[in-house]
């Protein structure tokens, strides 16, 4: 390519890109379905992660030492070993002989990775309540899980809720990874256009494009949310 | 009605409570004073397990509340708290604060403890507070919601946890003419303080606490013009 190309050349040029890419043999489906997956598996993830982190948070928090080990252990290893590995593992070695659908798999993997993550935040929004909460809760007669459910995590929340918020953008950006066990999301999608093209501009940008584009829908409404807790927090 | 015996209590090395010995009868208004870390609040605490007592016991109606198969929970309910820091819900209104306890607890209808926490707020001369939040009270009207709040309970004695320390000066007052009002009706009574005019008044016993001991007990004209400890002599000569 030289550096002299009319305007009409250039034009043309790009467009002849843009239709190898996207138009030709209706490439731009495996992108649309991409979304599909790393939706699919993201909202699974998320969901199993607010479960696991839960359940982690409340070893964490309990006053049992095995509970405690168990929070600890959960957290440490999940926070010690990248991602990637984790997801191998509970491909190629947990569910090696489980014929389960592949991004259910996957969000299991992110679950559990993402719980670990979500029990600290919920961890630090529960410890982020006075004391003076939950005793004066006790002092009234209320069990400490009615003094938890109805006192101290419904003021948590507010501390708890930015934070997930920003670990379920993280999560979504880390699905880009389960192409390693063959699930075709956008990143996949994308470099899959890339080596069958053998043009790397046009899809690694369009793969960025479409994941700015979602993780900007999703804070809107975050956004939102987060906007009528704080409303209801009368000052 | 509550039997300490031999009450210890240490954080770590720290010996706060040091074998306390005292029996609290129906009706009595008890008032504990001495110098700060002398143990006062922790030996309120301990009575309803908010701390955990190291050694001895604590009987509350004949029934043992530290051992560890005591159902807590029904224990506390028939205590009503009341903290230096008000603790209200900043999440509630004010009846909700009040009413939460009775529902849950008790199993009370919403509408009775709702006629319950209004006869309560006028009682405290609040039921114009009904419907704000906390955050909008000032620290006296927090006060006197948090005692409403733990009558609500109807309990049968109310331990106060040094309730007007953290108020500012005009508000005191307002706060310890409920808990006046709170004695005369007959209610048992705690109460840590450091407000020795109302211990003088009120107190129908005063207990001195020094060193994790009761270092002297008696009538507030016993211990406030004719103390004999002279650990008791020296504070007083501090406070008064």
């Amino acid at each position: 390519m030289n550096s002299f190309l009319t305007f009409g050349e250039w034009y043309s040029q790009t467009f002849a890109t843009f239709y190898r890419c996207f138009i030709k043999e209706n490439r731009y489906r495996l992108l649309i379905e991409g979304v599909g997956v790393t939706i699919k598996v993201s909202l699974l993830a998320i969901a199993l992660g607010i479960v696991i982190g839960f359940l982690i948070a409340t070893c964490n928090l309990s006053n049992n030492k095995f509970l405690n080990a168990i929070g600890r252990i959960y957290t440490g290893v999940i926070r010690g070993t990248p991602s990637v590995t984790q997801l191998m593992i509970i491909y190629f070695v947990i569910f090696a002989t489980i014929k389960w659908p592949k991004w259910i798999i996957a969000s299991i993997a992110f679950g559990i990775n993402s719980g670990a993550y979500v029990s600290e935040i919920i961890r630090a929004g529960i410890l982020s309540i006075d004391r003076g909460q939950t005793e004066a809760g006790r002092s009234l007669g209320l069990s400490g899980a009615q003094t938890m459910f109805r006192i101290v995590l419904p003021q948590a929340v507010k501390n708890i809720f930015p934070a997930l918020c920003n670990e379920f953008i993280v999560l979504i950006k880390e699905t880009a990874i389960v192409g390693y066990v063959g699930l075709m999301d956008i990143q996949k999608a994308g470099d899959f256009i890339k080596s069958s093209t053998f043009e790397a501009f046009m899809p690694l940008i369009a793969t960025a494009i479409i994941y700015y584009v979602i993780i900007k829908l999703l804070n809107i409404g975050l956004k939102r949310i987060e906007e009528a807790l704080r409303k209801s927090d009368i000052r | 009605m509550i039997q300490i015996n031999n009450l210890k209590k240490s954080f770590g090395n720290h010996n706060v409570l040091n074998g306390i010995t005292e029996h609290i009868s129906q009706g009595e208004v008890v008032c504990v004073i001495g110098p700060s870390g002398s143990g006062k609040s922790t030996f309120l605490r301990c009575i309803n397990r908010l701390e955990e007592a190291t050694d001895g016991e604590i009987l509350v109606d004949g029934e043992m509340i530290n051992a560890p198969k005591a159902d807590i929970d029904r224990i506390r309910s028939k205590m009503g708290m009341v903290f230096q820091q008000f603790n209200l819900f900043p999440h509630m209104t004010v009846k909700k604060n009040i009413i939460l306890a009775p529902t849950l607890v008790k199993k009370m209808s919403e509408a009775e403890a709702d006629k319950k926490a209004m006869e309560l707020l006028k009682r405290v001369g609040l039921e114009d507070k009904a419907s704000a939040y906390p955050n909008s009270l000032s620290g006296g009207q927090k006060q006197r919601v948090a005692i409403a709040r733990a009558l609500a309970m109807e309990p049968e004695i109310m331990l106060f946890d040094e309730p007007t320390s953290a108020l500012d000066p005009e508000m005191v007052g307002e706060v310890l003419d409920v808990m006046k009002n709170l004695a005369k009706a007959g209610m048992t009574m705690l109460i840590v303080t450091h407000e020795m005019g109302f211990a003088r008044e009120v107190a129908t016993r005063v207990l001195f606490i020094d060193n994790g001991v009761v270092a002297e007990s008696g009538t507030p004209e016993e211990i406030f013009t004719n103390p004999q400890n002279e650990r008791t002599k020296l504070f007083l000569s501090k406070v008064l």
